[in-house]
């Protein structure tokens, strides 16, 4: 009998934070800052989930896709050559880079595709820049029948044809967004502007914690399993929670989908790792807390990285999935609050990290996740061994072995 | 001081008139066409400028004013040169209100107190505030009205009756009604519809109504200006005024667009009234 048999992992209930209240605001950050049109389909949006949340059919359903689609729970899997490479604390990594798609992405979308459902919705659209949560949309699309639409910026279809091809198989309408930087904000932008037109048949999949409330608190909640799963996971396995959690933030989804369940674990220190592209000071990075300013963009108050008349940079990173100028308004709390840190990791150390675990563990981790990882070995070098450190492997590398490949001049 | 977008519509109601209200973005086609455009509105028969302060990420808005945005930002524009646009237009026009369209990010990186500060001072009156829903409004409203602002606010088709009364409650200047559901310059119009709804909304408002969003012919404004107090005209106009590259191209552009809407406002009005 497995310790980690969905049967018997008793999960703690969702952390209850109080945040966000009633209007979407995580302290100063959050709310609803969107056009007219959008207040009304994200009001029926807000009742339509605390009915759901209400409603033990929902839960039982989404129990069951977790379980039998994505194959649900992920485990906890303890990294220990790593460990003892780097002699410090031991090295623990949350799986999810084995669900299905590949990523923590579908805990979201087979939570939302299950709310389009019950709201009479006939078609998806989702916004996608590495292309990670378009192939999770485009997946709980095709399994529900509801036609599917994925905008994506024009230079990210470029360098994500696998994803671009992925997400035709499953059915899906990529559309390239030419407009602004051709990258995820704009893709973002294109699928806002799309959902304001056809809001009577059409749900929108937001892939990360930000947009208007009441996204920021539903993909958190649905990604909440990864937290959920790994509390009951570290105190059934070791009796007591890690020392520390590391998880990577672009949008911040994998990373509060950890953090949460653990926010009132006072002894947890929480670390959020964002990319640091070519260093803080080059200006070429996407580290919005490290480095950036609170205003407010795709209709939430939260940290961005703006030039000095408040225009939206361009962001850069190795990894497209961390490649965004905004983050989550509920890390913009943590982080001004002081419960969580916020630390950068440039490209060439995820890029090793990426090797590191590869020949180390023989898992080849998404270079999203690979920042976590390069943070999680640089945390644990100064702690005991007698401590843990639980770092989320949000994803698996698959996708980036053409872009690891291209940069190290290696043709395929 | 009273504001000089309510003396303007008053006047227009006094004239049993329909007013127009023309957009152009900032900065666009060229920064240094930009006052010159705005007087050429005025001569073209334009009541109120809207004028668009350029962003990034302009969410609610169509390509025609996306892309708008971007030439202006990629020729320099910024905030602060907006404002100064709208001081220069002021040296020779002190009586058409110009009314700030946008974003709320670039105003708040100068700070919504110096913003508001600033816009009193170079003859600015009124801010529409894109992305600010009148729920946010705490961050600003009175920041703007203490500087003797009008905040304008957007109803939509999709808006509820329980927020209809709420921003009418806030509503000063005018309320902007949103003609369709979708962004800036799209689809067609379903004009008896708007017609209606405006009919229902003028219940309930203490101001006057404006509507816009995809009006592009003087057919449609005609259908209009009966319903509403004013008509308002974007992306059409910024349409025709892209490719503008000197001062008489953009007064040629302007009255392209805004003379024919003009006349046929001024017609259905004296046909409503017969």
């Amino acid at each position: 009998m497995s310790i980690d048999n969905v049967s018997e992992l008793e999960l703690s209930p969702p952390a209850d934070t109080g945040l966000p209240d009633q209007r979407g605001h995580f302290g100063r950050f959050g709310g609803r800052f969107v056009s007219e049109t959008l207040m009304a389909p994200l009001d029926e949006l807000t009742r339509a989930y605390a009915a759901a949340v209400a409603d033990p059919a929902f839960w039982e359903e989404m129990e069951r896709d977790r379980r039998d689609y994505v194959g649900r729970p992920s485990p906890i899997y303890h990294a220990q050559r790593l460990s003892e490479e780097i002699g410090g604390a031991q090295i623990l990594l949350k799986r999810e880079d084995l669900n299905h798609t590949g990523a923590h992405k579908v805990n979201n979308t087979i939570g939302q595709a299950l709310l389009a459902k019950r709201m009479g919705k006939t078609r998806i659209i989702a916004e996608t820049g590495a292309g990670q949560h378009g192939v999770a949309s485009a997946t709980v699309a095709a399994r529900l029948g509801l036609e599917c639409v994925v905008y994506m910026g024009a230079v990210d279809v470029e360098r994500q044809a696998i994803n671009v091809f992925r997400m035709k198989l499953l059915g899906a309408q990529v559309v390239p967004v030419t407009s602004g930087s051709k990258t995820l904000k704009d893709a973002l932008n294109e699928a806002m502007r799309d959902w304001v037109a056809n809001v009577d048949d059409t749900f929108y999949i937001i892939g990360t914690v930000a947009g208007p409330h009441p996204y920021p608190m539903l993909v958190r909640d649905f990604n909440a399993i990864v937290g959920r799963e790994a509390r009951a996971q570290m105190l059934q396995r070791y009796g007591h929670l890690p020392d520390a959690l590391v998880a990577c933030v672009g949008g911040g989804s994998n990373a509060i989908g950890l953090f949460h369940p653990f926010i009132g674990d006072q002894d947890v220190a929480i670390y959020g790792v964002e990319a640091a592209g070519r260093g803080l000071s080059s200006g070429q990075h996407a580290a919005s807390l490290c480095a950036g300013k609170p205003g407010v963009l795709h209709g939430n108050r939260t940290y961005l990285l703006t030039d000095d008349d408040g225009q939206v940079i361009e962001t850069h990173s190795i990894s497209a999935g961390l490649d965004y100028p905004g983050v989550g308004p509920e890390h913009a709390w943590l982080h001004e609050s002081g419960r969580a840190k916020y630390v950068g990791i440039t490209d060439d150390e995820a890029l090793a990290a990426f090797h590191k675990l590869s020949r180390c563990e023989g898992i080849i981790p998404a270079l999203e996740s690979a920042h976590a990882v390069a943070y999680g070995m640089k945390l644990a070098a100064t702690m005991r061994s007698d401590q843990t450190v639980l770092v989320n492997l949000s994803g698996r590398g698959d996708k980036d072995v053409h872009t690891v490949a291209k940069l190290e001049g290696i043709g395929l | 001081m009273s504001n000089r977008i309510d003396a303007r519509l008053a006047e227009l109601a006094a004239q049993g008139r329909c007013g127009l209200v023309a957009f152009i973005t900032a900065g666009d086609p060229a920064p240094e066409l930009t006052v010159p455009a705005m007087h050429a509105l005025v001569k073209a028969g334009t009541d109120i400028i809207e004028l668009g302060m350029p962003f990034s990420d302009p969410m609610a808005d169509g390509p025609v004013i996306q892309r708008s945005s971007e030439r202006a930002l990629s020729k320099g524009m910024n905030l602060r040169r907006t404002l100064a646009c709208v001081s220069q237009f002021r040296e020779s026009d002190s009586t058409t209100p110009v009314v700030l369209m946008g974003y709320l990010n670039p105003i708040e990186h100068l700070g919504l107190a110096e913003f508001a500060r600033q816009a009193a001072q170079s003859g600015v009156d009124g801010v529409l505030l894109v992305d600010c829903p009148v729920e946010e409004l705490d961050t600003c409203g009175s920041l703007l009205r203490d500087q003797g602002l009008h905040q304008i606010f957007l109803i939509s088709p999709t808006t509820s009756g329980d927020r209809v009364s709420q921003i009418c409650a806030q509503g000063q200047g005018f309320l902007y009604y949103v003609s369709l559901k979708g962004i800036t310059g799209a689809g067609s119009l379903a004009t008896d519809a708007v017609a209606a709804s405006l009919a229902e909304l003028k219940h309930q408002s203490t101001v006057p109504l404006a509507v816009g969003f995809g009006i592009k012919s003087a057919e449609q404004a005609a259908a209009l200006a009966s319903a509403a107090d004013a008509v308002v005209v974007g992306s059409a106009l910024v349409e025709r005024l892209a490719d503008a590259i000197d001062v008489e191209q953009v007064e040629i552009a302007a009255t392209a667009v805004l003379a024919p809407l003009r006349a046929a406002l001024d017609q259905a009005r004296r046909a409503a009234a017969a």
